[in-house]
C-alpha cells in the first residue's frame, strides 16, 4: 500500500517535473498563470452569475460588486508576481482563485436566502476580506523578496505566534463567539488571531528545526524500544507546543489544536526523519483526549469556563448523530451536523444547482458548514472538482518541499502545504463524519477574514518559495 | 528529508482519499436513507414545492394539489375526503403522512426510481417537477355503501375482488377529516391531531387494516372448518354431540349455543357440520376445535394469511391465532373468541380465497401509477399470495356458506339474482355486557363477477334483536350489491 503510494507520488513527481521543464522560460510561467486565471475567472464569475439567476431568476449589479472585485484583485497579484516573483509556481495563483470565487458564490446564495443585502451580506463582507487579505498577499511578496530572511526573524516568530493565542484572553479586547474563547472584536468586526499564529509556528518550527535538526536526530534513552531524543533538544520545541496545546483546550478550540498538533508532528519528522516522533505524538493525543474525557467527567470543566465539556460532547455527537435526544439538544447536539448530512444528501449526486439547494437550513451554512452546503448545491461532482483543486493545491506546495534548495524552505513548504491539507482534512471530515467535529473553516471558502487573511498568505510564502526555488536552480543551471 | 517528504505525501493522499469516499458515501449510497429521514426539512419542503401527484378513484381525484399562493406553492385537497380517508391517509407539512400519501409520497412526489428517466427529461427541458398520479381500484359506489351502510356506528368495511385482489372498498368509521391535516399551519394541524387522538373513538385508527383488531367470533368458524375438512376425516356431514350447554374441561365456564338452547331447527342428539355452520353453533366447533387440536388450527389460520406481514401498499397489522393453550381456551378458540385477533382485511381475504377455489390473491390498492405526460410508471398485476384450501374444500365451504344465506343466520344478505354465500359472527368484548363485534364476511357472484365483503361493527349498546345478520348483513350486502351493478 505504502509502496503503491509512495510511487504514485513520484511518479507524480516526474510529471510536474517534465512540466516545468517545458516551462522554463519565465515570460512562459506567466503566461500559462494568465490563460490559467481566465478560466479561473470563468469559473468563479460564472458560478456567481448562476448564483443569481438560480435564486433570484434575474441578474443585476451584485455580480459585478462581487465577481469583477475578485476578478480585479486577482489580476493586481497577477501583475505583481511578473514584477517580483517572475518563476513563482503558476498553479496556485488561479486554483486560490476558483476556491475563493466559489466560496463567493455560496456564501451568496446563502445572503439571499437569509435575505441579507448590502454590508450585512456576508459575500459582500467576503470580498473586502478577500481585498484586504489579497493586499496582504501582495505586501508579503513585495517585502519578502528572499525567503530566508525568514530564518533571522525565528524566535520573533515564536513570540508573535504566543502573543498571538493569547490575545484573546486579554480582558476587554477578547470576546466568546459559539462557545470558542478565540476572537478580538474591533469595532463591529471579529478576528482569530489564532489563523495568523500558525503562519508564525510554521516559520519557527522551520527556523528551529533547521538548526537543531543534527542534534534533535541523535538518539538519547532507549525506552520501551523506542530510541527517545535527549531531552534537552526535546526541550524548547516541546515548551511551545505544550504551552500552545494548553492555551487552546482551555479556549475550547479544538480544530486549531489539532492543526497545530499536526502541523508540529509532521515539521519534526521531516526535519528529523525519525519514526519516533510520530509515536511520541500519538501517544500525547491519546493522553490529551484521556484528560479531556476525565475533566469533562467531572464536570470541572463547565465549573471553570473551560471548553473541555465540548469535547466529550462532540465524540458523542460524532459516534451517533442521528440520536433523537442528540438531535434536539439546544446547544452542543447533532441537529447541525445531521442537516449538514441531509444537505449532502439533498444535493445528491449533481446538486440541485446554485441558489437553488436549501443550504441555508442548516446553522452556520457560510462557515463552518460551507462544505455541505457546497456539496448540496454542486452535488458530489462539484465536492470532488473542489476537493481534487484543494489536493493539487497541496501537493504543489509539498512539490516546493521536495525542489526546496536549503532545509529551511523545505520545511516551511511542507508546513504551510500542510496546514492547508490539515485544514480541509479537518473541516470535511469533521462535516463528512470522518473524525469528530471541530471548530475551523475550510481555507479560502469559508466566510471568514481571519481564515482569507491568514491562507491568502500562506499562498503568498508558497509563490515566494518556488519562485526562489527556480531562480536557484537556473544559477546552478 | 526526500524520503519523508514522499510518505508525507502519501499522508496527504491518504487524508484526501478518506474526504473523497466520505463525501461519496453520504452523497450516493446514504443519500437516499437520508433523504428519507422524517426529521428531513429539505425533503419536506421540496415535497410541496412539487406538484404532488393526484390520488384517483376511477379517474376522479380525491386527492389533489392545487396552487397555493404562500411558501410551499401547492395545497392538497381531498374531495370527499371523510370518506376516503382510510385509504387517501393525510398528508401534512411536518407532521408526516399516513395512507397512501405516506406509502406512495416517493411516487406522488416524483422521487422514485422508477421516475428517475422521467426526472432527468424534466431537468433537461426545463418543466416543473410534478408527481406522478396513483390510480386506486377503489370502486367508488362500494365505497359510498360501505360508508353510508355503517353510518354512526364504530367499524370497518373491506370488499376484494377474489379473482384480482384489487381493494374495491376500504372504510373506517368514524373516520377524520384530511383536508384539516394538509393545512399550511404546523399548529392547527398538530391542534386537529390531538383532538383526534383525545377521541375515545380514534379516529386516526385505520380499523380495516390495523388499530386495535377484532376478535372475530363465529366468521372464524370457516377457517376452523376449513382444517377440519383439509384433514381429510371430516365431511359437511360429520356429526358432533348436540347438548345444550357444554361445560370446559377444567373450568367453571359452560359454552352455550346463541339460541341457548341445542344446534339447529331440529333439535337431536347429533348435530352435522354444515347445520352447525347455517346456525352458526358454538358447541360443536368447540369439540371440533378440541378434536383438531391447536397446532391444526394454527397452520390453517397461518394458510390464510394470519401472522403474515402484508403491504397494500399500507402496511396490514397480521392477525394473530394464540398459542400454548389450555384444552378450555382452545375450545374457545372454535368460535373466535379466547384470544384470536383479526382485521377485517384478514376475513375479507378468507371469503375472497373461498370465492377464489382456494387461491388467495394478494390484496392490493394500487391500480398504476402515471405521470404527468401519461407514461405509466407501474402497473401492478394480479399476484397469488397463498393457496390456502383447495378447489374442493373451497367448493364444500361456498355450499355451506351460500345455504347460510339462504336459510340460515345470514340470510339477510340475499341478493336478487346472485349467489351468496357468508357467514355472521357476534363476538363477546370481555366479560360484562360490553357491545359485540357484529361481523358479516362472504362473497357474491352475478354473470361473472366476483365480490368478497368482510363488515364488521360495534353498536353503542347490545340490543335483542339487532345481531350481526340483522346489522352487519345488510351493509356488506349494499357494498355487494354496488360491486356487482357496477
Amino acid at each position: 500500500m505504502t509502496n503503491a503510494l509512495q510511487t504514485g507520488v513520484i511518479r507524480l513527481q516526474e510529471a510536474t517535473q517534465s512540466i516545468r521543464v517545458r516551462m522554463r522560460n519565465p515570460q512562459k510561467v506567466r503566461g500559462v498563470e494568465a490563460w490559467l486565471l481566465v478560466v479561473a475567472w470563468a469559473i468563479a464569475g460564472g458560478a456567481i452569475m448562476m448564483t443569481q439567476l438560480g435564486a433570484l431568476g434575474a441578474i443585476d449589479a451584485t455580480v459585478l460588486y462581487l465577481a469583477g472585485g475578485l476578478g480585479l484583485l486577482t489580476l493586481a497579484v497577477h501583475i505583481v508576481l511578473r514584477f517580483v516573483a517572475r518563476e513563482a509556481d503558476p498553479f496556485l495563483l488561479p486554483i486560490v482563485t476558483v476556491l475563493n470565487g466559489l466560496g463567493i458564490a455560496q456564501i451568496y446564495s446563502i445572503d439571499i436566502a437569509n435575505g441579507h443585502e448590502g454590508w450585512a451580506a456576508d459575500s459582500i463582507r467576503q470580498v473586502a476580506w478577500t481585498a484586504l487579505a489579497i493586499v496582504a498577499a501582495i505586501i508579503v511578496l513585495v517585502v519578502i523578496r528572499n525567503h530566508r530572511v525568514l530564518t533571522r526573524y525565528r524566535y520573533l516568530s515564536m513570540f508573535a505566534a504566543i502573543g498571538l493565542i493569547l490575545l484573546p484572553m486579554v480582558p476587554g479586547v477578547g470576546s466568546t463567539i459559539n462557545g470558542a474563547n478565540v476572537w478580538i472584536s474591533i469595532g463591529t468586526f471579529s478576528f482569530q488571531p489564532g489563523e495568523i499564529a500558525k503562519i508564525f509556528l510554521a516559520i519557527f518550527f522551520a527556523g528551529y528545526l533547521m538548526t537543531a535538526r543534527e542534534s534533535l536526530s541523535v538518539a538519547g534513552k532507549r525506552i520501551l524500544g523506542l530510541r527517545l531524543p535527549r531531552m534537552r533538544d526535546l526541550g524548547p520545541i516541546l515548551i511551545v507546543w505544550l504551552l500552545c496545546m494548553a492555551v487552546l483546550v482551555v479556549q475550547g478550540d479544538l480544530g486549531t489544536g489539532l492543526l497545530y498538533f499536526g502541523l508540529f508532528t509532521v515539521m519534526i519528522y521531516v526535519a528529523t526523519g525519525r519514526r519516533e516522533w510520530i509515536i511520541i505524538g500519538m501517544v500525547l493525543v491519546v493522553l490529551a483526549v484521556g484528560v479531556m474525557f476525565t475533566l469533562a467527567q467531572t464536570h470541572l470543566s463547565e465549573a471553570a469556563g473551560l471548553g473541555l465539556g465540548r469535547a466529550s460532547d462532540r465524540i458523542d455527537i460524532w459516534l451517533n448523530p442521528f440520536d433523537q435526544e442528540l438531535f434536539e439538544q439546544e446547544y452542543g447536539g447533532s441537529g447541525q451536523i445531521v442537516r449538514g448530512l441531509f444537505g449532502m444528501a439533498h444535493g445528491g449526486m449533481f446538486g440541485t444547482g446554485l441558489g437553488l439547494g436549501r443550504p441555508a437550513i442548516t446553522p452556520q451554512a457560510a462557515d463552518d458548514f460551507i462544505f455541505a452546503s457546497l456539496g448540496e448545491e454542486l452535488g458530489l461532482v462539484g465536492v470532488f472538482a473542489i476537493l481534487a483543486l484543494f489536493f493539487i493545491l497541496v501537493t504543489r506546495g509539498l512539490r516546493i518541499g521536495f525542489r526546496g534548495p536549503d532545509d529551511f524552505s523545505k520545511l516551511l513548504a511542507v508546513g504551510l502545504a500542510f496546514v492547508i491539507a490539515i485544514q480541509v482534512f479537518i473541516v470535511v471530515g469533521g462535516v463528512t463524519r470522518v473524525i469528530p467535529m471541530t471548530g475551523l473553516t475550510l481555507p479560502f471558502m469559508a466566510s471568514g477574514g481571519s481564515s482569507l487573511l491568514s491562507n491568502w498568505i500562506i499562498i503568498a510564502l508558497l509563490l515566494r518559495l518556488s519562485d526562489s526555488i527556480r531562480k536557484t536552480q537556473e544559477v546552478d543551471a | 528529508m526526500n524520503r519523508e517528504l514522499t510518505r508525507v505525501s502519501a499522508l496527504v493522499l491518504v487524508m484526501f482519499l478518506a474526504l473523497f469516499t466520505s463525501s461519496s458515501i453520504i452523497q450516493s449510497v446514504q443519500a437516499e436513507s437520508l433523504n428519507a429521514d422524517q426529521r428531513n426539512s429539505r425533503t419536506i419542503i421540496d415535497s410541496f414545492v412539487v406538484e404532488r401527484g393526484a390520488i384517483l378513484v376511477d379517474g376522479q381525484p380525491i386527492a389533489q394539489s392545487v396552487p397555493s399562493n404562500d411558501l410551499y406553492n401547492w395545497q392538497r385537497e381531498y374531495t370527499n375526503g371523510g370518506l376516503y380517508a382510510a385509504v387517501t391517509g393525510y398528508n401534512t407539512l411536518d407532521q408526516g403522512n399516513t395512507g397512501i400519501e405516506g406509502a406512495m409520497n416517493a411516487e406522488l412526489t416524483g422521487t422514485s426510481d422508477s421516475q428517475f428517466l422521467s426526472e432527468i427529461e424534466r431537468l433537461l427541458t426545463g418543466r416543473d417537477p410534478q408527481g406522478a398520479a396513483v390510480s386506486t381500484t377503489i370502486n367508488a359506489a362500494a365505497q359510498q355503501a360501505a360508508a353510508e351502510g355503517i353510518g354512526d356506528f364504530t367499524g370497518a368495511a373491506v370488499a376484494l375482488d377474489p379473482e384480482t385482489g384489487e381493494i374495491l372498498a376500504m372504510y373506517s368509521s368514524p373516520t377524520f377529516d384530511p383536508n384539516q391535516m394538509a393545512v399550511h399551519d404546523s399548529q392547527l394541524v398538530i391542534d386537529y391531531y390531538n383532538q383526534l387522538e383525545a377521541d375515545p373513538a380514534a379516529p386516526l385508527q385505520n380499523r380495516a387494516i390495523g388499530g386495535d383488531l377484532y376478535y372475530p367470533g363465529s366468521v372464524f368458524k370457516m377457517i376452523v372448518a376449513s382444517a377440519a375438512l383439509k384433514t381429510g376425516d371430516y365431511t359437511l356431514e360429520s356429526e358432533f354431540d348436540n347438548p345444550a350447554e357444554l361445560k370446559l374441561p377444567q373450568s367453571s365456564s359452560v359454552v352455550k349455543n346463541s339460541t341457548e338452547g341445542q344446534c339447529g331447527p331440529v333439535t337431536d342428539d347429533k348435530v352435522d357440520l354444515e347445520t352447525s355452520i347455517v346456525y352458526s353453533c358454538n358447541i360443536p366447533f368447540a369439540q371440533l376445535a378440541a378434536e383438531l387440536g391447536e397446532d391444526t388450527i394454527a397452520a390453517e389460520a397461518q394458510a390464510y394469511g394470519f401472522g403474515q406481514p402484508l403491504e397494500i401498499p399500507m402496511g396490514v397489522t397480521p392477525s394473530s391465532y394464540p398459542s400454548d393453550m389450555s384444552e378450555a381456551n382452545l375450545m374457545l378458540t372454535g368460535f373466535g373468541q379466547y384470544d384470536v385477533r383479526v382485521t377485517p382485511m384478514q376475513m375479507a381475504m378468507m371469503s375472497a380465497s373461498i370465492a377464489n377455489d382456494g387461491t388467495l390473491m394478494k390484496p392490493n390498492l394500487i391500480d398504476e401509477i402515471v405521470t404527468d405526460n401519461l407514461t405509466v410508471v407501474s402497473d401492478p398485476q394480479p399476484e397469488v399470495f397463498a393457496n390456502p384450501s383447495t378447489p374442493g374444500i373451497a367448493s364444500t365451504l361456498r355450499e355451506s356458506m351460500e345455504a347460510g344465506v339462504d336459510h340460515g343466520y345470514a340470510d339477510l344478505a340475499q341478493i336478487e339474482g346472485a349467489t351468496v354465500g357468508g357467514k355472521t359472527g357476534t363476538a363477546e368484548n370481555g366479560t360484562d355486557n360490553e357491545p359485540y363485534n357484529l361481523w358479516f364476511t362472504g362473497y357474491a357472484e352475478q354473470d361473472g363477477k366476483k365480490v368478497a365483503v368482510a363488515v364488521v361493527v360495534v353498536p353503542e349498546e347490545n340490543i335483542s334483536g339487532q345481531g350481526s345478520n340483522e346489522i352487519a348483513s345488510p351493509i356488506a350486502k349494499s357494498i355487494m350489491e354496488a360491486v356487482l351493478n357496477s
